[in-house]
């Protein structure tokens, strides 16, 4: 039949081609790489996690345990897919996983031998040994062995978006309940959306082949499907796979789109928000336990049966299969009608309500064992009072029953229930408001007829319940019935041979008997004892295989021992699809200040600080290296002046008339005496007395304020404003925006600063010392045409101002401070040189501001005002403050040195009980000629002066440094106020 | 998880942040005995209870308000939510 079948196939223009394990084969369109694998009569596809033993297709779907590959493009590896959901596409190169040197002969299948070394808690055990073995043997041996498919480091080409759904009622799921209670809800008005995993919508019935109206599933499916497509307020979705359900009815789900090509893939993550979610997700085939399960060949009993109807495969020719229910009979059919000659049942139940000539049928019988290596040769049976019988065969078809896929519906901790009519755990009876239903299989209802009834009983009286009407339907006719009749069997006892419950994870059943004797009773403590259920298929087709074994050792019901928990992703996604489009380049925001395209043209570097791109310093050709630069920068801004872009720090606009009392409350230093065009330092504490930021705050107004802030924490203070205002004192007449993007905002510095700006102010503006003193502001018309606001505050220590202008008019100013500022010598300045200009005047900045700083640490104790209510004055005064004796002090040096830094006394050993404090800032000052650094000391005022040690383990040296004041240029600050 | 927000109607976790027990607005009244210990306590010490809890959330990427949400720390329900600054009136 394979033959018959390759040969339309060069003239069929629905072939595809596809690489696996380097053989080109071809498969159809609408396959997955599962049936085109077994249509190629492959049938191993992978070692095993532990044992490393052959291992084939076994499912179908995504409960699939062994069927895992490796999709190679170009470089990209992406390991664990599964074949059984993987859509064929012209092009795909994928390889079985786990082996080494090749999948036939893998030299790891040696630890089969071992098996009895590896039982459950093995892992746990080599703990105990002495620690050389683990580190020698256990480890190496383990990581060599274990693990499936291999991560490629090569970045994602997925290209990954996220979206958001929002919807009255979503359905998960297209199968007959899905479609069915889909098309009640879409017609009631209300927005549906319907998400199937698969790519194509059906779920079960493409596999069971149902006649239902009289007409094949396919037809009824598909007018339901046009019904619903009609429907403007319903929206399908295929390839979309709900991943979890999270609090408050919020969904996450990942569409993927049909791969045209090996060069590109797109994918969505949704997060839908619905109000009612119906959990149509059917139910997954589980099997049976005995010995040598496990070889490829045997397969789920609903596996076999959507090969032969959905994929049409001819490759099951003998096919036996073992039941402890109904379903394979109808399986049996299906493969009979479809041309199998011989097909035998061995059912473990005494009465069966079957019979039928064309089925050997052996009652009361068990599967006790299997033949075959690589592939499944016959099984050994054994009915009860019955000698040994051997069945030849070429696939063993398992049925233990079937779980209801209730999964997601458990999400938000919802304990499922043991229903013992159908032996699956099944959604506890919900309350009114609770945000998902299961309906369908998913709530146990096995036989199609009574699913159709129920979904449409149920789904109709929740419509009452929010007064909706939805258009009566009829109900769909089954005129195919099928029976399930299931008796609770679990695990063949016959035999000491392995007999595997948990493929992907190789549990065995004396693993958990194992577990069991090791007291590791729990269900919870189980599965981590023995891994069983921790793969990436979470168990679909073995969990409760495992909980019935556990449940009959135990000599407890499934009830009282209940389940692990089902988490998230309901089935694995990939990382990608939570990353999104936020990588790379997308990774973050990126903050350009005003002058960027100005410092740019001029040769600037940029720094990233936060979300901002700021200019580091501006090189000139003959400089040698980035200090050559800075020492010009900085000494330009001492001899001449120089302008820097200040517009990241944060700028608060305050307004109202409490403004005042309010800044008087968030800075622990006095504000009350701050009059109208004036500016004052400002520093504001967290409630637990430690520095939180620092700035300054001008008086625009009798109710008008602006607050700056340093460029790190301009958020940070802003929300805490925010807080302060809300929260604490809504009383409170005050209103606060953020103007930080509004107003770009220059500092001009030095001692021509003064020159420079007259010369660029209008005629009529004057900015003398009277005019305009130190801490003074204003608000002026520049000469062409600008207006700006002007403040007269300096962090270089220089005569300085910084000048704000609306930022969309930053170009001009530049314009114009450029062409003027070449009579005073004017040259721009980037943070390098900043950040040099203040340590040398002893300012504190970030580093200083760490968090773990009091004001009494940065020597500013007597600004500090007691006699007020701010915050942090109160805490501030605790006894872990008060005695803490670091003080900021200056170091000046011949060495470089490095922040971080840790100092020493040099007649004491340097150990951590001899620190003497570390150092927050360093620089080379060019004024100086000497390193100098700001640090934190403890040791007090007899070191001044004299030499200490400062010690960097990092970077591994030590130098002698001067302990001063950390004030190093014009300590009596008479620079700044000219 | 969603915040029914008392303006802007249901709004996604997304745009809020998280910032603490609703218990700070309770700031101890300056001046008073013991104020120290009493400040010790507003800032250190909280319930961490199993069940209702009033917490403040900032709607910081939408209106910027403080809210105060009752949310029930066992089922993640919400119960009430209130701006936080009508708390105070």
């Amino acid at each position: 039949m394979i033959k018959n079948k390759f040969k339309n196939l060069k003239t069929h223009k629905n072939k595809i081609k596809f690489i696996f394990d380097g053989k080109t084969m071809f498969g159809y369109k609408g396959d997955t790489l599962a049936s085109a694998l077994l249509a190629n009569n492959i049938n191993m596809v992978g070692r095993s996690f532990k044992y490393h033993r052959p291992r084939g297709i076994f499912a179908s779907g995504v409960e699939e345990p062994n069927a895992l590959v490796e999709i190679i493009e170009d470089k990209n590896i992406i390991p664990n897919i599964k074949a059984t959901t993987l859509e064929l596409y012209e092009g795909l190169i994928a390889k079985s996983q786990n082996y080494w040197p090749s999948l036939k002969f893998d030299i790891l299948g040696i630890f089969d031998l071992f098996s009895n070394f590896l039982v459950a808690g093995f892992y746990y055990k080599t703990f105990k040994w002495p620690s050389f073995f683990w580190e020698k043997l256990y480890e190496p041996m383990i990581r060599k062995a274990a693990g499936l498919g291999k991560v490629s480091t090569n970045p994602s080409r997925v290209i990954s978006e996220k979206g958001y759904l929002f919807c009255d009622f979503l359905v998960i799921g297209s199968g007959p309940t899905g479609l069915l209670a889909a098309l009640i809800l879409g017609n009631s008005g209300k927005s549906v959306i319907l998400m199937e995993q698969d790519f194509v919508f059906g779920g079960s019935l493409n596999r069971d082949n149902p006649i239902i109206d009289n007409v094949s599933s396919k037809i009824w499916k598909n007018k339901i499907i046009t019904r619903l497509e009609n429907l403007p307020n319903v929206r399908t979705m295929k390839r979309t796979t709900v991943l979890g359900m999270y609090d408050h009815g919020s969904f996450a789900a990942t569409e993927t789109f049909k791969k045209e090509s090996v060069k590109k893939q797109y994918q969505i993550l949704w997060r839908v928000k619905s109000k009612k979610t119906f959990l149509c997700s059917g139910s997954t085939e589980r099997h049976i336990s005995f010995q040598n399960n496990d070889i490829p060949g045997i397969m789920l009993s609903s596996s076999i049966r959507e090969y032969t109807n959905r994929w049409q495969l001819k490759t099951f020719k003998n096919v036996v299969f073992f039941t402890n229910n109904d379903y394979p009979y109808y399986v049996a059919r299906d493969l009979i009608s479809r041309g199998t000659k011989q097909v035998s049942i061995v059912d473990v139940r005494k009465e069966i309500k079957f019979s039928d000539p064309t089925i050997s049928i052996y009652k009361n019988a068990e599967v006790i064992n299997t033949k075959g290596k690589r592939k499944i040769e016959g099984v050994f049976i054994k009915a009860k009072n019955k000698p040994i019988l051997f069945l030849h065969c070429d696939t063993l078809g398992v049925s233990g029953g079937w779980n209801a896929n209730i999964q997601i519906s458990t999400h938000t901790n919802e304990k499922p229930v043991w229903n013992e009519q159908v032996l699956s755990f099944v959604q506890k009876k919900i309350s009114k408001n609770s945000n998902i239903k299961c309906l369908g299989s998913a709530d146990g209802i096995y036989e199609l007829n009574d699913l159709f009834i129920n979904t449409k009983k149920e789904v109709f009286k929740y419509l009452k319940t929010l007064n909706l009407k939805s258009k009566n339907i009829d109900l769909p006719n089954v005129n195919t019935k099928e029976t399930y009749n299931i008796k609770p069997f679990w695990f063949v006892k016959y035999g000491s041979d392995r007999k595997w419950v948990d493929f992907q994870n190789d549990v065995t059943v004396k693993d958990i008997q194992i577990s069991y004797k090791e007291n590791f009773r729990s269900i919870e403590h189980l599965k981590r004892y023995s891994t069983l259920g921790m793969g990436t298929d979470q168990g679909k087709v073995g969990n409760i295989v495992g909980l019935g074994i556990l449940s009959e050792i135990s000599n407890k019901s499934i009830r009282n021992i209940g389940t692990s928990t089902f988490r998230p992703p309901y089935v694995p996604a990939s990382i990608d699809a939570f990353v999104g489009f936020t990588k790379n380049k997308s990774f973050k925001a990126k903050r350009l200040t005003p002058s960027h395209a100005w410092s740019k043209k001029n040769n600037s570097e940029f720094v990233e600080t936060g979300l901002w791109y700021r200019s580091q310093w501006y090189p000139k050709k003959n400089e040698i290296n980035w200090l050559d630069t800075v020492n010009r920068e900085v000494l330009n801004v001492r001899n001449n002046v120089g302008f820097c872009d200040v517009s990241t720090l944060g700028k608060i606009d305050i307004q109202g008339k409490d403004s005042l009392e309010f800044i008087n409350k968030i800075y622990c230093n006095n504000f009350n005496n701050l009059s109208i065009g004036k500016v004052k330092y400002g520093l504001m504490l967290r409630e637990d007395g430690m520095i939180m930021d620092d700035g300054t705050t001008a008086r625009l107004d009798e109710n008008h304020f602006i607050m700056t802030t340093t460029t790190s924490n301009a958020e940070k203070v802003y929300q805490h404003l925010e807080f302060c205002h809300q929260c604490l004192w809504p009383y409170m007449d005050v209103n606060l925006i953020s103007i930080t993007d509004s107003f770009s905002q220059f500092s001009v510095a030095g001692p021509n600063s003064r020159k420079l700006l007259q010369s660029i102010l209008d005629n009529s503006e004057e900015i003398s010392n009277k005019n305009l003193p130190f801490m003074g502001f204003k608000k002026i018309w520049l000469k062409n045409g600008l207006s700006a606001k002007i403040f007269r505050i300096s962090f270089s220590g220089e005569l300085a101002y910084e000048i704000s202008i609306e930022t969309q008019y930053s170009d001009v100013f530049l314009e114009i401070l450029e062409k003027e500022g070449k009579k005073f010598n004017l040259s721009p300045y980037g943070t390098e040189a900043l950040s040099v200009l203040r340590i040398e005047k002893g300012h504190i900045s970030g580093p200083e501001i760490n968090g773990n700083t009091s004001p009494l640490n940065v020597n500013m104790l007597n600004i500090l005002n007691f006699q007020k209510d701010c915050v942090g004055n109160i805490l501030f005064q605790r006894k872990k403050i008060l005695n803490n004796n670091l003080r900021l002090v200056g170091l000046l040096s011949d060495n470089k040195i490095h922040s971080g830094s840790l100092i020493f006394d040099k007649d004491m050993k340097m150990n951590s009980e001899n620190e003497l404090g570390y150092v927050s800032s360093s620089c080379f000052s060019p004024c100086l000629g000497k390193y100098i650094a700001l640090c934190f000391f403890s040791g007090g005022e007899k070191y001044f002066g004299k030499n200490i040690i400062v010690k960097n383990f990092l970077k591994k040296y030590k130098t002698f440094a001067k302990i001063c004041s950390p004030v190093f240029i014009d300590k009596e600050g008479k620079k700044l106020r000219v | 998880m969603y915040i029914e927000h008392p303006l802007l109607g249901s709004r996604s976790i997304d745009e809020f942040i998280y910032y603490g027990d609703a218990s700070l607005l309770k700031r101890p009244v300056f001046n008073q005995n013991k104020i120290l210990e009493k400040f010790h306590k507003y800032l250190y010490l909280r319930k961490n209870p199993n069940g209702i809890h009033s917490e403040l959330w900032f709607h910081l990427y939408g209106d910027r308000s403080w809210l105060i949400v009752e949310r029930d720390t066992k089922t993640h329900e919400i119960r009430n939510v209130i701006l936080a600054n009508k708390e105070l009136g």
